[in-house]
């Protein structure tokens, strides 16, 4: 991983100090940026989430009302776990859809072919992510195109829009070709000979997709999870636009806080650091159980 | 492998239809000669003319894209130099520092706004174009960075080595050697990080001021006022473009692959 240092050691002998130039040139100014832009706005939120206004000690109430109990409902935690359960669905629904797509990429595709097909399935990525939002609405919304063609089949028209079906539609179209790429750079690296002896030795293909083929795959699965659970359980872009307010979820809280008509900067910040925990709890997760050149790769 | 077409094949050509369809919903309205996107009266080109003479929308594309620019050219540099200064060193804390490199990459981009906006806020920073570009340049450099990275990884650093030892200087064995060597790396890195500070919607929301409005921060405010067909047809426009840069960034990598 780490090609060699030594060169610059040899070239500079003569000059000790020149030894500690060359890595300060090379990392100080971004150690520098990402601390100014980083790190100290990170632990700013830290603070700000320690201050209630009206109250000059700081404290830890911001977070014990993310807890808060209104009138039998835990108004704050139903919207986390409702994001959770967003990022979720989602997420399987990606596998769901994406699974047997990168397998015909890795596996079944014409050689030839294989790069572009599948540069042009992410094509999508490359566009802006809330016009790809907007799409849906003139899709989902009740006079919109699918409702037209359920009538044409003579079925009853269902409303999606501003809800949470909306919302996973939305978000399942916009991250389904992270998930595609990543699995496909795992199944790409499938030792089929062991495919070919399970099926001499009489495996059926159900049996051997699930006894052969997802072992080997396990750490894209789990990165590609990984991957789009964090991003939808923060997406601000699809709950807002395609969503109503039965289907808020944390990002919504988040800007409410901030730019909305709450403006409490204090219990904004700790719902903030409530989602990067959660983000880092399952990156943690990740590197444990995961495969890490698949994340680097993706 | 010559089998007959199997159930993966049509999957696949199903999904694609998931990926297209709503493209081409956009694209068939964006000609409709009226403003409903229910139903199809005829042919027009007239939202195409309106999108033309939308001065506010072209202020903020020019806007976006002076953000973008700025960004990715700093970016460039400081990405850059973290790559090869994380290969070639090691240091006390050389994990930390690359972990923090990936943190942009990883946090949700809402927690990042608000920590922006909370640290702009304290040291009385007005917000401006200047706040955002600032703010870009974090989470371009964390992905130039880290596709730098990967090209390193795959040189051959000998002859970075034989430039010094036939006595050139380290500047000049960086310059002259290594960064041509880098250069495909870092054009990649570049395509991407401009393409993402472009899409960028919600560090740019909290962090841009009055006036400042960028590409995707002005569509947010059209889809919150209801369906405008201008949209679609910039959207058609969008995609024709990202398009032909994702196309570029594909030959580039692959004339760069052994």
């Amino acid at each position: 991983m780490a090609p060699s240092q030594p060169s610059v050691a040899n070239a500079n002998a003569s000059a000790p100090w020149l030894k500690w130039l060359e890595p300060l040139v090379l990392l100080g100014p971004g150690a520098v940026w990402l601390g100014v832009f980083l790190i100290l706005p990170t632990s700013l939120i830290f603070i700000e989430s320690l201050k209630i206004p009206g109250q000059e000690a700081w404290s830890f109430g911001n977070y014990q009302r993310v807890f808060e109990n209104i009138g039998g409902t835990f108004i704050y935690l139903t919207v986390v776990w409702r994001s959770f359960l967003f990022a979720a669905a989602t997420t399987t629904g990606c596998l769901v859809l994406g699974f047997p797509v990168a397998y015909w990429f890795a596996l079944m595709a014409p050689k030839r072919w294989r790069n572009l097909l599948l540069l042009l399935f992410i094509l999508p990525l490359w566009t802006s992510s809330l016009l790809r939002s907007y799409s849906w609405i003139t899709i989902l919304r009740p006079t919109g195109v699918m409702n037209g063609f359920l009538n044409l089949l003579g079925l009853p028209g269902v409303n999606l829009l501003n809800k949470a079906e909306g919302v996973i539609i939305g978000m399942v179209y916009a991250f389904l070709p992270y998930m595609v790429l990543i699995l496909y750079t795992s199944l790409e690296k499938l030792d089929l000979r062991l495919l070919e002896a399970a099926e001499d030795l009489g495996a059926t293909a159900v049996q051997t997709f699930w006894r052969v083929t997802v072992p080997q795959v396990r750490p894209g699965i789990i990165a590609g999870s990984a991957l789009v659970g964090i991003t939808s359980f923060g997406d601000f872009i699809n709950p807002e636009v395609l969503g109503g307010p039965a289907s808020r979820t944390i990002s919504y809280l988040i800007e409410l806080q901030f730019l909305g008509a709450s403006r409490n900067w204090g219990f904004g910040s700790a719902l903030s650091l409530v989602l990067i925990l959660g983000v880092t709890g399952v990156i943690m997760l990740l590197l444990k159980y995961g495969d890490r050149s698949v994340i680097a790769d993706g | 492998m010559a089998k007959p077409v199997r159930w993966q094949f049509w999957y696949t050509l199903l999904a694609f239809l998931y990926m297209y369809l709503p493209i081409g919903v956009l694209a068939v309205f964006s000609f409709n000669a009226s403003s409903s996107s229910s139903q199809w009266e005829g042919f027009s080109w007239q939202w195409y003319e309106k999108l033309w003479q939308s001065e506010a929308l072209f202020g903020a594309l020019r806007n976006s894209l002076t953000v973008a620019m700025t960004a990715v050219a700093v970016a460039a540099v400081l990405g850059t130099l973290i790559a090869v200064g994380l290969a070639r060193h090691q240091f006390p804390g050389r994990n930390i520092y690359r972990g923090v490199t990936y943190l942009p990459v990883i946090i949700p981009d809402i927690a990042i706004a608000v920590a922006t906006l909370v640290f702009f806020g304290a040291i009385a920073l007005p917000l401006s174009l200047g706040t955002i570009v600032l703010a870009h340049i974090v989470f371009c450099l964390a992905y130039i960075s880290v596709v730098v990275s990967s090209r390193l990884a795959g040189l051959d650093p000998r002859l970075e080595e034989a430039a010094l030892d036939l006595g050139a200087t380290p500047v000049a064995a960086f310059l002259q050697v290594l960064l041509p060597q880098l250069l495909p790396g870092i054009l990649s890195g570049c395509l991407l990080a401009f393409v993402l500070s472009m899409d960028d919607f919600v560090i740019a929301y909290f962090t841009s001021g009055v006036g400042a409005t960028t590409l995707p921060v002005a569509i947010f405010s059209r889809i919150r006022t209801g369906v405008t067909p201008e949209l679609n047809a910039l959207s058609v426009l969008l995609i024709g473009l990202s398009g032909t840069i994702a196309l570029i960034a594909e030959f580039i990598r692959s004339r760069d692959r052994p």
